[in-house]
């Protein structure tokens, strides 16, 4: 079975929309391991990046290369949760279905995952009554259903209550230790202290600084990602 | 007034009698209206949906000309149909002129616009909801259709009660394309208008409110076997 291996390597990536450069150009490598957090202000391209990471967002010029791609094998939670207009069960079963795995095994994964999001109470009912939080979660477990090898989040948590975030973090700590590689958008300092391996800081489109969590959180290179590590504004 | 009181008398007369030519009548219209209305639902739902999901060359052109041909003359159309289906035009060895048939095809090219219509603007919404989950979820564009009918089929029931609205209550087209045979292409809409022409205002009115009646019920049944409205979410 063909799957989402590492290192993805992004070569000159642009993207460009209307005559704007959006993001770019960057280039960027990722190990096969951990969770890459990718920080910066509103409006920095971190959404963009991970996009085209992903594959859904076309690029105007430059490469994106897999040592090795399924993209069934890479999974997207949005930074708003979007749900089926279905019930909660349902919704967990629904990228299953897709793959026509047997109807036992679907059973058998959704009630799995219920448990481990709490929400086994309200499998019957429509995800569209859920709160935030719990579409959150459902969104997340949806999307690590699959056992995906590769998980890019886009602000997860934003909006979210200091409860949720938690129970969110701790779903994705899982994955990570199951090995899921996670890559993160985030501009929550604690968030990224908590769950970075490594850190991938974006300004106006481009990727300012990169490398590992610790040492960037310790000693950052330059005066804009100090800045913004401090709580800064930074444009 | 005393007409419309005198309608609802026949009406309530009509239906507590059994009448049999009022059954044979409903029935008709109900069959020739529903038979069109399922026809044409498996015409417009997936089309409506397919220019919902996909880009392509003279997409908006099409959508414009649907919007269009909602308004189109019922008239007209049973003109259109009736020459193609009289004994010199391209259809006429079919020999379904004056028949049922004849009526469900007109309705079935009325109402299919306003179903693929309706259906289309209600796609469109969902989809922009859908959108984003299920490119990343690396869907077919089979399967996208499908899970957008699946999941706004409240919507789309809408949009076939639009269309048998519509249908149940057309005069023109299968009038002259059903010709109005007693026994044979007689349904209530054309009933109506005969009654009226014969001065007969009461009767007319009676099967007017009986129509009217038949749209109500049909319309409760299928919201009712559809759940509609059970699982808001307010």
């Amino acid at each position: 079975m063909v799957s989402a291996k590492f290192p993805l390597k992004l070569h000159q990536v642009l993207v460009r929309r209307r005559g704007k450069t959006v993001i770019g150009p960057v280039d960027l490598e990722l190990g096969p391991q951990g969770a890459t957090m990718i920080l910066g202000p509103n409006g920095s391209g971190k959404t963009t990046l991970l996009r085209v990471m992903h594959g859904i967002e076309r690029i105007s010029s430059g490469s994106v290369q897999w040592e090795d791609d399924d993209p069934a094998k890479h999974a997207f939670v949005f930074q708003s949760p979007v749900v089926l207009r279905r019930t909660v069960a349902q919704n967990l079963a629904y990228p299953l279905e897709l793959l026509k795995l047997p109807k036992l095994t679907v059973k058998t994964s959704v009630a799995e995952w219920l448990g481990r999001i709490g929400l086994q109470g309200k499998a019957d009912m429509s995800a569209t009554r859920l709160s935030g939080g719990e579409r959150q979660k459902l969104a997340i477990a949806r999307a690590l259903i699959r056992k995906p090898d590769v998980l890019f989040l886009d602000e997860p948590c934003a909006n979210l209550d200091g409860h949720a975030t938690r129970e969110i973090e701790a779903i994705l700590q899982e994955a990570t230790a199951a090995g899921t590689r996670l890559v993160m958008a985030t501009h929550d300092m604690g968030q990224a202290r908590r769950l970075a391996h490594d850190l991938v800081f974006m300004l106006n489109g481009k990727i300012h600084e990169t490398g590992g969590a610790d040492s960037i959180f310790e000693c950052p290179k330059t005066k804009e990602l100090t800045a913004f590590l401090n709580g800064d504004i930074v444009v | 007034m005393i007409d419309i009181l005198e309608g609802l008398k026949a009406a309530f007369w009509l239906v507590v009698s059994f009448d049999a030519e009022l059954w044979e009548i409903s029935l008709r219209s109900l069959r020739v209206t529903l038979t069109a209305l399922v026809i044409a639902s498996l015409i417009a739902i997936p089309l409506g949906t397919y220019l919902a999901v996909q880009r392509f060359r003279y997409r908006r052109f099409i959508i414009s000309l649907i919007n269009a041909l909602m308004g189109l003359p019922p008239v007209v159309i049973g003109l259109i149909v009736y020459i193609l289906l009289s004994r010199s035009g391209p259809f006429g060895v079919l020999n379904l002129l004056f028949t049922p048939t004849a009526m469900i095809i007109a309705q079935v090219i009325i109402i299919t616009p306003v179903i693929a219509s309706i259906a289309h603007q209600a796609m469109r919404e969902l989809w922009a909801e859908y959108h984003d989950l299920l490119i990343s979820l690396n869907t077919t564009k089979w399967q996208r259709i499908v899970t957008l009918i699946r999941d706004g089929r409240r919507n789309l029931l809408t949009a076939a009660l639009a269309g048998f609205g519509r249908a149940i209550g057309e005069v023109g087209a299968i009038m002259i394309v059903g010709g109005n045979i007693d026994h044979v292409t007689r349904v209530l809409t054309t009933a109506i208008a005969l009654e009226t022409g014969k001065g007969d205002f009461a009767l007319a009115l009676g099967l007017g409110f009986v129509l009217i009646g038949i749209a109500i019920v049909v319309n409760l049944a299928i919201h009712t076997l559809s759940r509609t409205e059970r699982e808001g979410r307010w």
